[in-house]
């Protein structure tokens, strides 16, 4: 369960992300962050993940308020989530295959388990056949899917996505919404920041709406 | 405990593995260390050497007693009484002027130009054993031996052994003046070597601690590698200091023959390699420490 409470956040010049923001996002649903560039949808995914913290108010996440976490708690409320960056983040000095196991080996997993894991993430996303290839020499849908194998490996219970479609056509962004569905129907909190409307009209989830970092209106899905 | 320990093996793996994929640029940096680390660690070989030789020679001081070349017999049993009934002789011994010249053409093959003096040159002899060896007595003892009739010269052995001793102990202080100075070179060196590694793999950093790598696994490899370079350039040194040791015997060998005596580098002891060794990974690991420290603060995921 993530939930904001009269969150603020300034950011050091005095630009106001975040202004008085409260919501609950329960456990195993699907919700849309949406807006427009600026309305503050990065900002309430980093206040999320502790990659900012809040400038008052709280962020709690399972149970743990996040503002308050000391840093050396940081990195193991990080392995709760899946994370899909905006700008994928990918290694391109390394194959498919360590692409994906990166997030398994922080986590210290056995390797042939973490193989086993990697190689089910990659069919899941239907990329088993490249494990070999260079990140560079996929197709941007196929890069956008590597980044979800690796936020998907350690089988996080909260994944969280910045803008999964903004570089793709539209059939590749049904693809990728039915991706997600699929991973919401196995129980995972999927959050997903999104200016895609028509991406937001095909799945129906809850619809958190920020507008200059106001909430605008929390319009609750008929999700599963 | 099953995966931390996995983990460190893994580490220990991707550190070598990382050292071979670079194998010029690791063999230069491991070249670099080796030979800073050699300087210090040859002369402190040297040094134990010559303290080696220093105290075999200066263990048994004596006082060589020359008559003047006009004493008679006489005045040389004169001498050999007052030794006999000194206090401070513990023992001491004749050399005849007759039997030292017999000596000096039988050992050192200048027979032919003995031989051609038409006198001999050498003055009778005592070598004299004082019964106490402290610095102060054996001075006291010369000059008192000093002022008897008939005496020319008295002359104290080891009296070049101390000042051998003291130069030693100079050597000592520039040895680790040296090595102190280098050991920050060495710490330089790593760095700047983890510097350019955290640079070049910023994006990776960055991407692990977003998702969830402590502080200790993104530090880890790093030290490791800066440990590993250390302990490899130990290893150079002491490589290096052991074919320079192995020739200069090659040429003592025909020095010794020489001079009838032997001469040989003795090379580290077992316990001076392993803290060389030891030091050396130290001194690696506390570079990329220091270089870690300082600049993964800097990458901060945004």
């Amino acid at each position: 369960m993530i939930s904001f409470s009269k969150v603020y956040k300034r950011y050091p010049g005095g630009y106001e992300a975040l202004r008085n923001v409260s919501f609950t996002i329960p456990d195993a649903q699907m919700t849309f962050v949406t807006g427009h560039s600026g309305a503050g949808k990065s900002t309430l995914l980093k206040l999320m993940t502790a990659i900012e913290r809040p400038t008052s108010g709280t962020v709690v996440v399972n149970g743990q308020n996040v503002g308050a976490l000391r840093p050396r708690a940081i990195p193991f409320l990080r392995r709760n989530f899946g994370l899909i960056f905006q700008d994928q983040k990918l290694l391109f000095d390394r194959n498919v295959f360590e692409n994906v196991m990166l997030p398994l080996n922080i986590n210290g997993y056995e390797r042939r388990e973490a193989a086993r894991r990697v190689r089910a993430a990659l069919d899941k996303v239907g990329l088993l056949g490249r494990e070999k290839a260079n990140p560079i020499t996929l197709s941007g849908g196929e890069q956008q899917r590597l980044a979800i194998a690796r936020a998907i490996v350690h089988r996080p219970s909260i994944l969280l996505a910045d803008e999964p479609t903004a570089n793709l056509d539209a059939d590749h962004a049904n693809e990728l919404g039915e991706l997600f569905q699929s991973f919401n129907q196995v129980g995972v909190t999927v959050v997903i920041a999104t200016h895609d409307e028509h991406l937001a009209a095909r799945l129906e989830p809850r619809l958190i709406a920020l507008r200059n970092g106001e909430l605008v209106a929390a319009v609750p899905g008929d999700g599963p | 405990m099953r995966t931390w320990l996995t983990q460190h093996a893994r580490t220990l793996a991707g550190t070598v593995a990382r050292l071979a994929h670079a194998p010029v640029a690791s063999l230069l940096n491991i070249g670099v260390i080796g030979i800073a680390l050699a300087l210090p660690v040859g002369f402190y070989v040297g040094l134990v050497n010559l303290q080696a030789l220093a105290r075999d020679l200066a263990a048994d001081p004596q006082l060589s007693l020359f008559l003047t070349l006009d004493a008679t017999s006489a005045d040389v049993a004169r001498t050999e009484e007052r030794l006999r009934r000194h206090p401070g002789v513990r023992k001491f011994r004749h050399v005849p002027r007759d039997q030292a010249l017999a000596d000096l053409k039988a050992s050192t093959g200048l027979g032919d130009i003995v031989g051609s003096l038409g006198r001999n040159p050498l003055p009778d002899a005592f070598v004299v054993d004082a019964r106490d060896s402290s610095p102060q007595a054996l001075g006291r003892l010369r000059d008192e031996l000093g002022a008897w009739p008939k005496i020319a010269h008295v002359q104290l052995d080891s009296a070049w052994a101390n000042r051998l001793a003291a130069a030693l102990r100079l050597g000592r202080i520039a040895v680790l003046l040296l090595a102190t100075l280098l050991a920050f070179a060495l710490i330089a060196i790593t760095f700047n070597t983890i510097r350019l590694q955290i640079l070049t793999q910023r994006q990776e950093i960055e991407v692990s601690k977003l998702i969830g790598a402590t502080d200790p696994f993104i530090r880890r490899p790093f030290l490791y590698y800066g440990a590993m370079l250390g302990l490899a350039g130990g290893l150079a040194a002491w490589a290096i200091v052991w074919v320079v040791a192995l020739l200069l015997n090659h040429g003592l060998a025909d020095l010794s023959q020489l001079y009838g005596a032997r001469l040989e580098l003795r090379h580290l002891a077992a316990t001076d390699s392993a803290s060389l060794l030891g030091f050396a990974a130290w001194l690696g690991w506390f570079g990329a420490w220091l270089s870690v420290g300082r600049h993964l603060a800097e990458i901060d995921p945004r």
